[in-house]
């Protein structure tokens, strides 16, 4: 089933499928590592609902839901 | 003879550390032509050579200024060799600036960090093949414990002296034959330039920056977008960037394949426990407020203060009292005691007492950035900024506003970002800076009683709103282009080196303490002689009949719609841009009461109203900051356009506002 990052809710893993948005975020993305195929694990949401920290490749990431909202993911 | 070499690197790989290991204290530290990126050039303690640590980077992008600073900078000057350090625990990642790197086609050495935590995760590299596969010398380290540091200059001088190119990265097929293709298109007119395999791989990734400085023909171009036709149409759902970064990866993947044997199993890391309570959904807010008001504490409260004390009692009571008597015995004329004593040690001691609160504050700021701990407040207060049109990381600068707005604008440094560390820049004065106190204590002393506590706290809440209101306007005007996004590694917690957190604190307080010795001295000059001599150049004591008193006539005017159109009121405002505690003492001196507040709380319900006096400290409150203030501005920003953009903010909104609550107010007090 395909999901947006952004929907994939916490302690979930996903894999990428694509990264739906263009210019400077997506390289940002695709440069940190985010390409089709790599897997994704969301792991916590900021106290404030926004943004959320995923883990990837062995590191942390967090990126805002606007910029999650563009990357699909396969669960 | 002395090499140059380039240092290269991922944010949070132990970069700095690693040059402060290699230069100790032998470094230069100034901007980038146009930029304000930080531009550090140093020598190795041992041969002498040249070492520019880049800025930290994840790729050469050409999206961000720290990217295309770093390479056109190889390009550019022709590193001996690159000094490439990666983080040995999250080496996929860092070795995909390495990839890139390696492109350039200059020597390159390849420094894996973080050996000791390496160790104790139990993982085993194969450095010898990685370094065969990669075609460059690999040096497992530890910058932080200083483990094969002392092998890093030999292994680079050899590097240097050898002059070998790494290998080139293998790609997938469809991707090699894309690059092959067009270096083959390239091959014609630029076969002697060695950065041609990064120019090639750019172009595939459609680098505009690459593309123009080529200046392909016509034929040449429409052969390029052929073959990247033809490339893009070999993968599913691939467009030429995600299919060039996939490229990247799956090669790293195989080169670790290869070296890195990763240890099964793997405990829980430090880094993860801290976080489950730091970023915590309950958790995470309190803890944060309890550590800026820790830091606020220790900077702004006692041990700031303290030392505060110890420097004013070394400028006034024994500097000011020695000069004193040197002048009187020397017989000197009474001008020459104003000039030194008042002017010059008070000017200029005045600014410098700020000094150790300023080390206490980069002491608390470094630390918190080396730690790891300012990307996570970065994390928890996004969501609450960007209301307001800035990111996470503002939080710092702007709360350390209430202390004193110099330090704060330089704190806006940490923020990577450049529109959001202008919009900082430009909202952080709105924060009432500790200096604009005793004018709201004096004045709401006079004139409001029992309330007076209210309405102090209210100039607090005014300048938090004015800022808000600011922040949202400019948001949708000026700032309104912002697709940078909030992409932000959360790196592991690490315990900072003392070395790098004392350099980094050291350089701020030498740029503060030059600016001291040069702007902030000369404008303490201007203002005294202004203060002390009249239009026809005669020495007064009344500063009234001097020059910025009939300023302060000629300008009193302007003021009487916002209730306050004494002269003396103009006066103390312009002396309020040397330091704004100079307003109330100002206003003491020209009412004729000396420095006493008492005394002026007395006489100011004289010739203030309570409307014209809530007028006056809004006007106190958000007007233009000190030349301090304004002097750290004008150094972060870069940018006289955007200083005066800011002044001119400033002006305009405590004009409106002051105006606005004075013809309110007076038709109620």
């Amino acid at each position: 089933m395909t999901k947006r990052l952004k929907d994939l809710g916490k302690n979930k893993t996903g894999i990428v499928t694509a990264i739906n948005c263009s210019g400077a975020s997506k390289r940002r993305l695709i440069d940190m590592g985010i390409t089709p195929g790599v897997e994704v694990k969301v792991v916590r949401v900021a106290p404030l609902g926004d943004p959320i920290q995923i883990s990837l490749r062995g590191y942390e990431l967090s990126l805002r839901r606007s910029d999650a909202k563009d990357i699909l993911v396969e669960i | 003879m002395p090499f140059k070499f380039a240092l290269v690197g991922n944010p949070n790989c132990g970069k700095t550390t690693l040059f402060n290991e290699l230069t100790g204290s032998k470094q230069y530290v100034g901007n980038w032509p146009g930029v304000t990126v930080d531009k550090k050039i140093g020598y190795t303690r041992e041969g002498g050579h040249e070492v520019a640590d880049l800025p930290g980077i994840y790729s050469l992008s050409p999206y961000s200024m720290e990217e295309i600073i770093t390479r056109d900078y190889i390009i550019q000057s022709k590193p001996d060799v690159i000094l490439n350090i990666v983080d040995g625990t999250n080496i996929e990642r860092n070795l995909y600036l390495t990839l890139q790197v390696m492109e350039l086609g200059r020597p390159v050495v390849l420094v894996v960090n973080m050996l000791d935590e390496i160790e104790a995760r139990g993982d085993k590299f194969d450095w010898e093949r990685m370094g065969a596969i990669l075609g460059a010398q690999v040096l497992p380290v530890s910058a932080r414990k200083g483990t094969n540091l002392k092998k890093l200059i030999p292994v680079l001088e050899r590097a240097a002296k050898e002059k070998r190119k790494p290998n080139l990265p293998v790609y997938d097929h469809a991707t090699q034959n894309a690059l092959h293709e067009i270096l083959v298109l390239l091959s014609g007119r630029f076969s002697q330039e060695e950065s041609i395999h990064f120019y090639a791989a750019k172009l595939i990734e459609g680098d505009s920056h690459v593309l123009k400085k080529l200046s392909l023909n016509d034929a040449e171009r429409k052969e390029l977008t052929a073959i990247i036709a033809r490339y893009e149409a070999t993968a599913k759902l691939g467009d030429r960037e995600t299919m060039m970064a996939d490229a990247r990866y799956k090669y790293i993947s195989t080169v670790i394949a290869k070296t890195v044997e990763r240890n099964p199993a793997r405990k829980r890391s430090v880094s993860e426990y801290i976080d489950m309570v730091v970023t915590n959904r309950v958790l995470a807010i309190p803890i944060f407020l309890l550590i800026i008001f820790c830091m606020f504490a220790l900077t702004f409260g006692t041990v700031g203060a303290t030392i505060q004390g110890w420097l004013e009692y070394l400028f006034n009571d024994l500097i000011g009292v020695w000069v004193h008597d040197a002048l009187v015995s020397a017989n000197a004329p009474q001008w020459t005691f104003s000039l030194l004593i008042d002017a010059i040690i008070g000017g200029v001691g005045g600014v410098l007492v700020f000094l150790p609160q300023i080390t206490l504050l980069f002491l608390c700021l470094s630390f918190l950035e080396d730690s790891g701990y300012m990307a996570r407040a970065a994390f928890i207060m996004d969501t609450f900024m960007r209301k307001i049109g800035l990111s996470g990381k503002s939080f710092i600068p702007m709360l350390m506003g209430f202390g004193c707005t110099t330090p704060a604008v330089m704190a806006a440094r940490t923020l990577e970002n450049e529109r959001d560390r202008r919009l900082t820049i430009l909202l952080t004065p709105f924060m009432s800076c500790g200096a604009r106190l005793p004018i709201y204590a004096v004045f709401a002393g006079a004139f409001f009683g029992k309330m007076a506590g209210i309405v102090i706290f209210s100039m607090y809440v005014l300048g938090l709103v004015i800022a808000i209101v600011c922040g949202f306007v400019l948001k949708k005007t000026l700032f309104r282009d912002n697709n940078a996004g909030f992409i932000m590694e959360l790196p592991p917690y690490r315990l900072p080196s003392m070395q790098t957190i004392l350099i980094h604190t050291w350089e701020k307080c030498k740029g503060f303490l030059i600016k001291a010795g040069t702007i902030i001295f000369s404008m303490t000059v201007v203002i005294w002689f202004l203060q002390h001599f009249s239009l026809t150049m005669q020495y007064v004591t009344d500063s009234g009949q001097s020059i910025i008193g009939s300023l302060g006539r000629l300008l009193a005017p302007v003021f009487a719609p916002l209730g306050f159109g004494q002269w003396e009121a103009s006066v103390s405002l312009l002396t309020g841009l040397v330091a704004k505690e100079a307003v109330v003492s100002t206003m003491g001196i020209l009412y004729g009461v000396g420095d006493a507040a008492g005394s002026l709380s007395a006489i100011l319900p004289q010739v203030f109203t309570p409307a014209s006096a809530l007028s006056f400290m809004i006007f106190c409150l958000l007007y233009t900051p000190c030349i301090s203030a304004i002097t750290s501005i004008r150094r972060e920003m870069n940018s006289g356009k955007w200083t005066m953009a800011s002044i001119g903010l400033q002006l305009g909104i405590a004009y409106t506002v002051s105006l606005t609550v004075y013809q309110i107010a007076r038709l109620f007090l």
